[in-house]
């Protein structure tokens, strides 16, 4: 039975590393500037994970096999170097290795989350709420209009709570339900929910965040491919929460330029 | 410790039945009561668990009977949303705070620490009842939940806020089914401090003479370490949960921020705090993951020396990694929230922390591994099911390295994967640690034997059931797979489906096979071979004293303990162990650090 364990072992070992070897379910592929260094550190993060969970599995089952019927007369023995040597080991090795990950770790997400976005990155203004996005460019002024959250109302469409009849600067703001970018254009998003917790995860765009309320928050992010991809929320936020999504469409300037002209003039 | 005069707490020899069996003073009672309350909690969590993952992995199969749990939740017995993310709430809730925290801490705990130290009882029995009573009524709160008003809370087992504090306005269960819940978890929170202030105390008063520190079993160190985590941990919850209550019944706003709009309605709360709950739930919420997995590492490193008949390679190293873990584990909570949108400079500073508490993690894998070199294994069943906790616990731990990084929880944060690292690492590890101690201690708990072969089918399927369930977990998570989702619409998600199926099949074999174990567990305790007071020829001094214990736990005479409690390996009178109140000299299995 010894060694059917220990067989066992290292089969659901490495039964469970090809998927990861083989990235038969993997991340998308990145659309952003800022995307390579996460996923090169996913992929030193998975070789060294990898490697000690092999490493271990398969020394437990060696183990097993080995120590499971020992040889007539053989004495107990102990581990060459006993726990000190373990401990030690343990320090310098793993001590290392997540120090490092640590490290470089720190400089991706940093480069992401401490450094403020251009000073021409392009505004755009997203709010969160059950169980749907919505998303505000300024329109031609370049300033977006005060929010008034008593105004805000579904049945109305008015979804940020504007009040064009007043507000000089919300006359021209242009409100969608999707959203769209120019390709290798950096885009400032701002923020905020109107009602719970949500999020805003582009997996392609290698951007999570959530949205709190009470705080206006902001992501910055440049997407380098024209498509179409899905923006879901990944905040538990009530019976809709697995259907809250919209779409995000990199395009062109040009088509960027004209979707927004047709934009403005639904309004 | 006391040498020669002991704390006199007497035995409480009850008189009638509802004194023996119901109110019992009696830590062993106790104790037992408290491993029935997790059973019918882990059969109905399990239960929970089927529903959810049938949904997941076949939408549109409707399951017979399902609307007599609820008409509005199950109309044609297929679910609807809100009653899927009710279910889920309730299998996390009941998981994580009913079994995992019930089971291997207050259960095994209250039976065997006492004796463990040489002790005829607790020092406060009446705390300890209180405990089990008040956490038994946390869990009716928790029940109720599903026959009144609309419903249980859907908030999941965070219940983040303010979707859990602003009202019945935010979805059905929000009301009424928050203020149970949070009702529920401060009762709970109730019973642990009782129950930790008891442990804490026995261990520090009540040893036996000769029962220094030093030679407490692995296990009344883990007890010991896990009850100061609890009155740490429960007691920031407890409060938490009564400002929560509060934000309900009493137009408080801790939780939740102004201008708020929910369904076309400005709210009236203002002032609030979203962010606070998060920073209160997991200043709890990572501590009790080790207070889950704390006492698991203590049964299997008790459980371990006597089934490979060597000491483990450091006793002390074991208690310091133990410790530590403990320490760390209130440094490292934020990484729960590198994304929540608290400061980024937190993240980091959060991120260390989390990854340097893999090293005292690693030490205890390397000290469990480093043992089995050169041992001696005998694979009874309580061995099988603690090398499986090792397995599954490395395979959980090193998914940790990601959920460490803030700039790897862009990707993973709120996905499968995470969902995979917790089970393996916190929940299947301390059942794991749970089934090695039901195998190991039940003959003293009970007076009789299990089956040792249905005890090794358990095993064998359980642990390759586990790994089909959760892995794939992880590979979901990788490609993107938001969690807590009760279908998969997005367009990205489609080619995972036929994934969820294959975990939905695995999940219903691997929960009929604990029907094996639940027939063990019945049988044997009415109709199993009766134990010797010694089955496994361990040395602790559970096994010094008789099968089933007597009511103060030595039979009037507590034991003098005169070794280190894993004295296996050598040449004794009685084989190759020599047990704790064994008065004759041998070398000593030092330390090896």
């Amino acid at each position: 039975m010894a060694k059917l364990l220990a067989v066992t072992i290292v089969i659901i070992a490495i039964v469970s590393a090809i998927p990861i070897l083989r990235h038969t379910w993997w991340m998308p592929e990145d659309i952003s500037t800022h995307g390579p260094p996460i996923d090169e550190q996913m992929s030193e993060t998975m070789a060294e994970a990898g490697i000690s969970f092999l490493a271990s599995q398969i020394l437990l089952a060696y183990f097993i096999w080995r120590y499971s019927q020992p040889k007539p007369g053989e004495k107990i023995k102990s581990f060459p170097g006993g726990a000190m040597g373990l401990v030690i080991a343990a320090f310098l090795l793993v001590g290392t290795e997540v120090l490092a990950l640590g490290a470089f770790g720190a400089k991706a997400w940093a480069d992401l989350y401490l450094s403020p976005p251009a000073a021409n990155a392009m505004p755009v203004q997203v709010q969160a709420g059950q169980f749907a996005f919505y998303f505000r460019y300024p329109g031609p002024d370049g300033t977006f209009g005060p929010l008034h959250p008593d105004m805000i109302s579904e049945a109305n469409e008015n979804f940020f709570g504007l009040d064009t009849t007043h507000d000089q600067d919300s006359k021209d703001d242009i409100v969608t339900a999707e959203m769209a970018i120019p390709v290798n254009r950096e885009i400032h998003l701002l923020m905020h929910s109107k009602d719970l917790g949500h999020s805003f995860f582009v997996p392609e765009l290698r951007i999570h965040q959530d949205f709190v309320p009470g705080l206006d928050l902001s992501v910055h992010f440049t997407a380098t491919k024209i498509g179409k991809y899905e923006i879901v929320c990944t905040q538990l936020c009530g019976l809709g929460h697995y259907n809250m999504k919209a779409y995000l469409y990199v395009k062109s300037q040009e088509d960027f330029d004209s979707w927004l002209k047709q934009q403005a003039a639904l309004q | 410790m006391h040498d020669t005069a002991h704390v006199q707490v007497g035995p409480h020899v009850p008189k009638t039945f509802i004194g023996k069996y119901i109110f019992s003073l009696d830590h062993k009672v106790i104790g037992r009561q408290y491993y029935d309350l997790a059973l019918v909690a882990v059969l109905v969590g399990m239960f929970l668990s089927w529903l959810m993952r049938i949904h997941l992995g076949f939408p549109s199969f409707a399951i017979p009977g399902l609307h007599l749990l609820s008409q509005n939740g199950a109309p044609g017995n297929v679910m609807t949303p809100e009653y899927y993310l009710q279910l889920m709430t309730m299998h996390g809730t009941i998981m994580v705070f009913f079994v995992l925290t019930t089971a291997p801490f207050a259960a095994f705990g209250n039976f065997f620490l006492p004796i463990q130290v040489g002790a005829e009882d607790m020092p406060f029995p009446h705390f300890n009842m209180m405990s089990f009573w008040v956490t038994f009524t946390g869990f009716l709160f928790l029940v109720a939940s599903f026959f009144v008003g609309d419903g249980p809370t859907l908030g999941g087992w965070t219940q983040y806020a303010p979707l859990s504090a602003a009202g019945s306005v935010t979805g059905p269960g929000q009301g009424l089914g928050v203020v149970l819940w949070a009702t529920s978890i401060a009762f709970f929170c109730i019973g642990q401090l009782l129950g930790s202030l008891n442990f804490i105390t026995t261990t520090l008063d009540m040893r036996t003479k000769g029962m220094s520190l030093w030679r407490m079993p692995l296990t009344v160190w883990a007890w010991f370490i896990t009850s100061v985590m609890g009155l740490t941990a429960f007691a920031v919850l407890m409060p938490a949960c009564i400002l929560l209550i509060l934000d309900h019944v009493a137009g408080t706003s801790f939780f939740v921020a102004s201008n708020l709009v929910i369904n076309d309605q400005l709210q009236p709360h203002s002032g609030g705090s979203t962010l606070l709950w998060q920073h209160l739930f997991w200043f709890f919420g990572h501590p009790e993951v080790y207070i889950a997995i704390v006492p698991a590492m203590g049964i299997v490193s008790h459980i371990l020396p006597t089934a490979i008949r060597r000491p483990l390679l450091s006793h002390r190293v074991l208690v310091y990694s133990m410790s530590a873990l403990a320490a760390l584990s209130y440094m490292v909570y934020g990484h729960h929230m590198f994304v929540s949108g608290m400061n980024p400079i937190s993240s980091i500073a959060f991120s260390f922390p989390t990854l340097i508490i893999t090293i005292p993690a690693t030490i205890v894998v390397l000290v469990w591994l480093g043992s089995l070199y050169g041992s001696r294994i005998r694979l009874t069943t309580p061995c099988l099911f603690a090398i499986g906790m090792i397995s599954t616990f490395i395979t959980g731990g090193v998914s940790g390295f990601f959920l460490a990084q803030p700039s790897l929880d862009i990707m993973l944060h709120a996905t499968y994967f995470v969902v995979g690292h917790f089970h393996f690492v916190m929940a299947v590890s301390a059942l794991f640690g749970i089934f090695a101690g039901t195998y190991f201690w039940f003959p003293k708990m009970y007076g009789r034997m299990m089956n040792e072969t249905l005890g090794k089918i358990h095993f064998w399927l359980t642990f390759v059931g586990v790994y089909c369930i959760f892995m794939p977990f992880h590979y979901l998570g990788l490609a993107a797979n938001v969690r807590r989702y009760q279908a998969f619409v997005d367009d990205y998600t489609q080619p995972l489906l036929p994934v969820h199926k294959f975990i939905t099949v695995a999940a219903l074999c691997t929960g009929a096979v604990q029907f094996i174990f639940l027939y063990n567990l019945i049988h044997s305790r009415f109709w199993g071979k009766p134990a010797p007071d010694n089955p496994w020829e361990g040395t602790s001094l559970e096994w010094s004293t008789a099968t089933p214990p007597p009511l103060d736990n030595f039979g009037g005479t507590l034991p003098v303990v005169y070794h280190d409690p894993y004295q296996y390996g050598i040449e004794g009178s009685t084989g190759d162990y020599v047990m704790q109140t064994s008065p004759e000299k041998i070398q000593t299995q030092h330390d090896e650090a």
